[in-house]
C-alpha cells in the first residue's frame, strides 16, 4: 500500500466545477474522480463539452469565472527528497502565491491551439524565458540559454535565432513545440496537455507526439492527455478515463478499457472507431441522440438518454455511484450494483 | 451525492425556456433582433426617448405656445417662470394653471434691467388653449395650442426669453424640428452615397474598388471642422433658408458617406463569397435583383443600426456650425442657432436659460446612441 | 521598418496635393472675391484706391485669371519661397500670421490628446477588468454623456460657472501681461497654466470614446488562450495582465491617434472661438467670413496636413508596436 501511495502524484476526489451564468448554473464538472501515478500518462476522452478541459483547468486553478471549484480534493503528492508532503490545490486562492508556485513550475500545461495560446506579440524567447526566471533563480542570461537548449531539444532548428521570432513567423508545429518548450523549461513533475493535436495536420500530430513521449521518457514526467481521438489512447496512454457530462463514467488501464470496457457509453464510443477490414459498405457506429444541453442534464445517470441497456424508472432517476470492479478499475453505472446486475 | 432532481432550486431557469426554444426556430431574423433589443434596457430608454423627440418635432405647431419669431422688447431676457396650480386666494384654494407677471427693476448703476416675479399679476394658463393661428404642417389652419396663456397678449416664459424677448420654450421647439430632421435628410443623403458607392466597391471590387477606398481615405484625412467651416462660408448670403439648409445637408453628409460605405463594402465583401448569392447568380437572376432581393435585405439590420449612429453626429455638426454662423441662419431655428445667442459669457451670465437647448442636444444624442448601440448589438451579437 | 516610414511618407506627397487642390477649390466657392469686395466698398466711402497697388496685387496671385493658373501661382509660391500669400484684410504676408497660431493648436492639440490618454488607459482597464461593477457603471455613463455634450457646450458652461462663481474669465491662453510679450520661459509658465481648461473641455469627449474603446478591446483579450497560457505558467495577475492583454489591446487603441488627432485639430477650431484662444480657429473664422482666400486657405492647408501627420504618426506607432505589422 504505502509503495503504491509513493507511486501516485495527483488524486482528484470529487471533484465539482460549476458555472454560475445569468441563464442558469452549467455544471460543466459534476463528480469526477481519478488518480495520475508518477512517469505514467493518463488519457481523458469524452465528446465535445463533457468537461475535460475545465477539468484539466481546475486542477490548476484557472478556470475562468463564472466558473469555480464547488466541491472536491485535488491532492498534490510534492516530492521533497524522501518525504512527500500533499498538497490540495482545490482549497488554494485561485490568486494566491501557493498555486501560482506550482503552476508552470511543477504542474504546467499545454493547449489545443499554438496559435492563439501565444502571445502575438511578444517573441516566444521572451515568452519562455519569463517562465524560467518566474521559477527560478538564474539570470537574464542564463535563462535564455537554457531557453534555447530547451527548443533545441522539442526540435527546433536554429534555436538561436528563432527564439526572437514571434509566433506568427512559425509555423503550427513548430508554434506547439514552442509550447511545448516553455511549458517543459522548468521540469514540471506533471503535464497536462489539452487536445495538444487537434489543430494540427496528421504527420506533424504524429511527431508531436513521439515528442512528447520521447521527452516524458527523459525527463520522468507524468502526462495528463486530453483527446478526442481513441488512436491516440492506444497509442500513449497508460491509464484511461472516460467523461461523459460533467462524469467520469469510467476508469482503468488501457488495456482492460479497450478490451474489456464496461461502461455502455464506453462501449459505444469503441464501437464508433474506425476497424481496419471494416467493409465500405457497414456503417460506423455512432452513438445514437444528442449529448444533452448543458443548462437541461438529465436526471439520474446523465448517460441515460442515449443508452440502450437503460433501465426505465431506474436509470433517470438515480445517479449511478462510483462501483469499484478491482485493479484501480472503476464503473459508474448501475448494471454493475448487485441489485441491478440481473438487467445486465 | 444522489440528486433526484434536475434542477436544483438554485437555478435560475425560466419555465417558459422550453417554449421559447420552439419559437427560436421559426422566428424570423427581425424578431430575433427585437428579442434581443428587448434585453438592453437603456437601448428601450433611448428608443422610446427618441420617439418622444420625434413626436415633438411632428407636432412642433401645436406643441409651442407661441410663434417663435414672435418677439416683445418688453421681455428682453425675461427669466423662467415657473407653472404654479394651486391658487390661495381669499375666497379659498383653487386648482388651475396660471403663472406670475413680472416687474421690472432698472439698475441705475448698472444700466441694467432686470426682473422680477411680481406676484400680484396672475395670468391663466390653460391646456388646448386657442392661441396664435398656425398651419399644421403648412395644410391644416389650427388654433389650438396644448398650453398657453388665456390672454395671448399675456407673458408667458417658460423657459425664459431671448434678447428679443423671444420665447426660448416655442423656439426650442421648433429647433427640435429643424436639429432633428437635418440628421435624418443628412443621413439620407449620405446613406444613398455610401450604398451606392460602398456597394459598388464591395461588388465589384478590384481597381473600381481601390479608387473609392482612395477618395473615402483621402475625404477622411481632411479635418473636418475646418472643412465644414469653409464649405459653410462658401454658401451664398443671399440664399433663402430652405435652400442654405439642404446646403447643410449636403456638406453635412460629404464627410458622412465614407462611414457607412465602409460598412456596406466590409457586408458586401463577405456576402460575395456567399452560397445563396451564388445560387441566385446561377439562376440566372440580375445583377441588381441580386443585390437588391438578396444582398440588402441581408444586412439592412447592420445599416439600421449605422444610421442611428450616425444621426448624432450629424445633429452636433450642424449645432457646431450653426452656433458659429456658418449654418442654418435666422430666422431659421434650430438648437445650433440658439445656441449662437449663447456665445457670448455676459449673455449666458445674464441670461443662462439660453444654454436650455444645449440640454436638448445632449438628450437627443445620448438618446440615439443608446438606440444605435442596442440596434448594433442586436443586429449581431458577434460583432 | 525603415523602408515602411519612407513607404508612408511618399504616399503622403499625393494626399497633400490633393488636399492643396481641394483647400483652394473651397475658397474659391464664395462669388466675388477680396479685392472685388474692398473696392466696391472703397468706392461707396468714397475713398481713394490705389490703382498700381491693386494691379500689382492681382497681378502677383493672378487674380481674375483661370482658377487653375491661380492655383498653380499659389502652389508655386509655398513650395518655391515658403509663400502661403497675402492676407488682405490684415495686410501683411500670411505667414506672419499662422506660424504661431498653429504652434499653438499643435501644443494644444498634443497635450489634449496626451491628457486623454493619461485619463482614458487606467479607466479603460479598470471598466474592463472590473466588468459590470458600480464603477464600471459610472464611467460607462459619464462617457456616454462626454461624448454627447458638444464641446462648445461644455466651454460654455465652464465659463459661465466661472464668470458666475468664481467672478473670473477663463479664455485665452495667456494672462493679459503675457499676450504681447516675446516668448520667454515665464510666458511657457503661464501658458501651462491656461492650457488646462481648454485640454480638459477638449479631451472630455474623446476621453470618453478611448475609455470605451480601450474596455472593448481589453475585453476582447482578456479571454484569448494565450492570456490562460500565462496564467497556467504561474503569472501574477496584474503582471500578467499589463504584460498581455493591455498591451495587445494597445495596438487598435494606439492606432485611434489617427482619428483623435484630426479630432482634436477640428475640435479646438470651435473651442478656441468659445474661449477666444490664440489659435487657428477664431482667426479661420473670421478669414472665412471675410473671404480672406489665402489667410483661409493656408489655414485649412496646414490644419489638414497636421491631419495626415498625425495619421503617420499613429501609423509608425503602431507599426513599431505590432510585429505583425513590421515585419509585413
Ligand atoms: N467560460 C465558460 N463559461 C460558461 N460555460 C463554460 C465555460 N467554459 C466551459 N463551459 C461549459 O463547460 C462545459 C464543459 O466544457 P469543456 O471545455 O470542459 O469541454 P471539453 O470536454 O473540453 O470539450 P472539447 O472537446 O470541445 O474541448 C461545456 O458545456 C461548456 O459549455
Ligand atoms: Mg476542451
Amino acid at each position: 500500500m504505502a509503495n503504491q501511495d509513493q507511486d501516485i502524484l495527483l488524486e482528484v476526489k470529487g471533484l465539482k466545477t460549476y458555472f454560475f451564468l445569468d441563464e442558469g448554473t452549467v455544471k460543466a464538472v459534476d463528480g469526477v474522480d481519478f488518480e495520475i501515478r508518477r512517469q505514467q500518462t493518463l488519457c481523458i476522452v469524452g465528446e465535445s463539452g463533457c468537461g475535460k478541459s475545465v477539468t484539466a483547468r481546475s486542477i490548476l486553478q484557472i478556470v475562468d469565472p463564472p466558473g469555480r471549484i464547488v466541491e472536491g480534493e485535488i491532492l498534490y503528492h510534492r516530492r521533497n527528497g524522501n518525504t512527500t508532503e500533499v498538497l490540495n490545490l482545490a482549497a488554494m486562492d485561485p490568486r494566491g502565491q501557493e498555486i501560482r508556485a506550482v503552476r508552470g513550475k511543477e504542474i504546467s500545461m499545454i493547449f489545443q491551439e499554438p496559435m492563439t495560446s501565444l502571445s502575438p506579440v511578444h517573441t516566444i524567447g521572451n515568452q519562455i524565458m519569463e517562465a524560467i526566471l518566474l521559477h527560478m533563480p538564474v539570470s537574464k542570461n542564463e535563462a535564455r540559454d537554457t531557453a534555447i537548449d530547451m527548443l533545441r531539444r522539442v526540435g527546433i532548428p536554429k534555436p538561436e535565432s528563432r527564439i526572437n521570432d514571434y509566433p506568427f513567423q512559425l509555423s503550427g508545429g513548430m508554434r506547439q513545440r514552442a509550447m511545448i518548450a516553455m511549458a517543459l523549461v522548468c521540469r514540471p513533475s506533471l503535464l497536462i496537455a489539452d487536445e495538444p493535436t487537434t489543430a494540427l495536420d496528421v504527420t506533424t500530430q504524429a511527431q508531436i507526439l513521439d515528442l512528447m513521449l520521447e521527452l516524458q521518457e527523459e525527463m520522468g514526467m507524468a502526462i495528463m492527455l486530453i483527446t478526442h481521438d481513441l488512436g491516440v489512447v492506444a497509442e500513449m496512454a497508460d491509464d484511461v478515463v472516460v467523461m461523459y457530462l460533467g462524469h467520469a463514467v469510467e476508469r482503468g488501464d488501457v488495456d482492460s478499457i479497450f478490451h474489456d470496457p464496461k461502461h455502455p457509453y464506453t462501449r459505444a464510443l469503441l464501437r464508433s472507431i474506425p476497424k481496419v477490414g471494416l467493409k465500405a459498405r457497414e456503417r460506423l457506429d455512432s452513438i445514437r441522440g444528442m449529448v444533452p444541453d448543458p443548462y437541461h442534464r438529465p436526471a439520474g445517470c446523465p448517460f441515460h438518454t442515449r443508452c440502450d441497456e437503460a433501465i426505465p424508472g431506474v436509470c433517470d432517476r438515480i445517479v449511478p455511484p462510483r462501483i469499484p470492479l478491482g485493479d484501480g478499475r472503476e464503473v459508474r453505472c448501475l448494471l454493475y450494483t448487485e441489485e441491478y446486475a440481473g438487467e445486465r | 451525492m444522489t440528486e433526484a432532481r434536475p434542477l436544483t432550486p438554485g437555478i435560475a431557469v425560466e419555465e417558459p425556456a422550453q417554449e421559447t426554444e420552439i419559437n427560436l426556430y421559426i422566428a424570423s431574423q427581425w424578431q430575433l433582433m427585437w428579442w434581443r433589443f428587448r434585453r438592453h434596457k437603456l437601448a428601450l430608454i433611448g428608443g422610446t426617448v427618441t420617439l418622444i423627440i420625434y413626436l415633438i418635432a411632428l407636432f412642433v405647431e401645436f406643441l409651442a405656445p407661441t410663434d417663435p419669431n414672435a418677439y416683445s422688447v418688453r421681455y428682453t431676457y425675461a427669466p423662467p417662470q415657473r407653472l404654479h396650480f394651486i391658487d390661495r386666494t381669499d375666497k379659498g384654494i383653487r386648482i388651475h394653471p396660471y403663472v406670475y407677471g413680472y416687474k421690472v427693476k432698472v439698475d441705475k448703476v448698472a444700466l441694467r434691467r432686470t426682473f422680477v416675479i411680481d406676484k400680484t399679476k396672475k395670468y391663466p394658463v390653460r391646456f388646448f388653449v386657442k392661441g396664435t393661428p398656425y398651419k399644421l404642417w403648412g395644410l391644416i389652419e389650427m388654433k389650438t395650442h396644448l398650453i398657453g396663456p388665456v390672454d395671448p397678449e399675456a407673458p408667458m416664459y417658460l423657459l425664459g426669453a431671448d434678447r428679443m424677448g423671444r420665447d426660448m420654450l416655442s423656439r426650442m421647439i421648433y429647433g427640435t424640428r429643424v436639429s432633428m430632421s437635418i440628421g435624418l435628410v443628412g443621413v439620407a443623403l449620405s446613406l444613398i452615397l455610401g450604398i451606392l458607392l460602398g456597394g459598388i466597391s464591395g461588388y465589384y471590387g478590384g481597381s473600381i474598388d481601390t479608387l473609392i477606398q482612395r477618395i473615402i481615405e483621402f475625404l477622411r484625412s481632411i479635418p473636418t471642422i475646418p472643412l465644414w467651416l469653409g464649405l459653410g462660408a462658401a454658401l451664398p448670403p443671399n440664399w433663402p433658408p430652405l435652400r442654405v439648409y439642404f446646403g447643410i445637408t449636403v456638406i453635412l453628409s460629404l464627410i458622412g458617406w465614407t462611414g457607412l460605405a465602409r460598412v456596406v463594402r466590409g457586408r458586401f465583401l463577405s456576402l460575395r463569397e456567399e452560397d445563396f448569392v451564388l445560387a441566385a447568380r446561377l439562376d440566372g437572376s440580375s445583377e441588381l435583383r441580386i443585390i437588391l432581393r438578396h444582398m440588402v435585405p441581408s444586412f439592412l439590420s447592420h445599416i439600421i443600426a449605422s444610421i442611428t449612429l450616425s444621426i448624432p453626429s450629424m445633429i452636433l455638426s450642424e449645432t457646431a456650425l450653426s452656433f458659429l454662423g456658418l449654418g442654418l441662419r435666422p430666422p431659421v431655428v434650430s438648437w445650433g442657432v440658439l445656441l449662437q445667442e449663447a456665445q457670448n459669457v455676459r449673455s449666458v451670465a445674464t441670461a443662462p436659460w439660453l444654454l436650455i437647448p444645449g440640454i436638448a442636444v445632449v438628450v437627443a444624442v445620448l438618446a440615439l446612441n443608446f438606440l444605435g448601440d442596442g440596434l448594433r448589438d442586436a443586429a449581431d451579437p458577434y460583432a | 521598418m525603415l523602408q515602411y516610414i519612407a513607404r508612408r511618407l511618399l504616399l503622403m506627397i499625393p494626399t497633400i496635393i490633393a488636399i492643396s487642390i481641394v483647400t483652394f477649390i473651397i475658397i474659391q466657392l464664395p462669388p466675388g472675391d477680396y479685392l472685388t469686395s474692398l473696392v466696391a466698398s472703397m468706392a461707396e466711402t468714397g475713398e481713394e484706391v490705389d490703382q498700381s497697388a491693386l494691379e500689382t496685387l492681382k497681378a502677383r496671385y493672378g487674380l481674375g485669371q483661370p482658377i487653375y493658373v491661380q492655383y498653380f501661382k499659389w502652389a508655386w509660391g509655398i513650395i518655391s519661397r515658403g509663400d502661403f500669400g497675402q492676407s488682405f484684410e490684415w495686410n501683411k504676408p500670411v505667414t506672419d500670421l499662422i506660424w504661431e497660431r498653429l504652434a499653438l493648436t499643435f501644443v494644444l492639440s498634443l497635450s489634449t490628446l496626451l491628457f486623454t490618454w493619461i485619463v482614458a488607459f487606467p479607466i479603460g482597464i479598470y471598466s474592463a477588468v472590473k466588468q459590470y461593477s458600480l464603477g464600471d457603471y459610472v464611467f460607462t455613463f459619464l462617457g456616454f454623456i462626454g461624448l454627447a455634450t458638444p464641446n462648445f457646450l461644455l466651454a460654455l458652461v465652464l465659463m459661465y460657472i466661472s464668470f458666475k462663481y468664481f467672478n473670473q474669465s477663463v479664455g485665452g491662453l495667456f494672462s493679459p501681461q503675457f499676450v504681447e510679450a516675446p516668448w520667454s520661459w515665464a510666458k511657457v509658465a503661464d501658458l501651462m497654466k491656461h492650457l488646462w481648461i481648454p485640454m480638459v473641455i477638449l479631451g472630455t469627449s474623446g476621453t470618453a470614446g478611448l475609455i470605451r474603446i480601450m474596455r472593448a478591446n481589453l475585453l476582447d483579450e482578456l479571454h484569448k488562450p494565450y492570456v490562460v497560457t500565462a496564467r497556467a505558467k504561474g503569472l501574477p495577475e496584474r503582471r500578467l495582465l499589463l504584460k498581455y492583454p493591455v498591451r495587445v489591446a494597445l495596438n487598435p487603441f494606439v492606432s485611434t491617434v489617427g482619428w483623435t488627432l484630426p479630432g482634436l485639430v477640428s475640435g479646438s477650431a470651435i473651442v478656441s472661438v468659445v474661449l477666444s484662444l490664440p489659435t487657428t480657429g477664431p482667426l479661420l473664422l473670421r478669414a472665412l467670413m471675410s473671404q480672406d482666400m489665402y489667410l483661409a486657405g493656408s489655414f485649412i492647408l496646414m490644419l489638414s496636413v497636421l491631419t495626415v501627420i498625425g495619421t503617420l504618426i499613429s501609423d509608425i506607432l503602431l507599426a513599431w508596436l505590432d510585429p505583425r505589422i513590421r515585419y509585413q
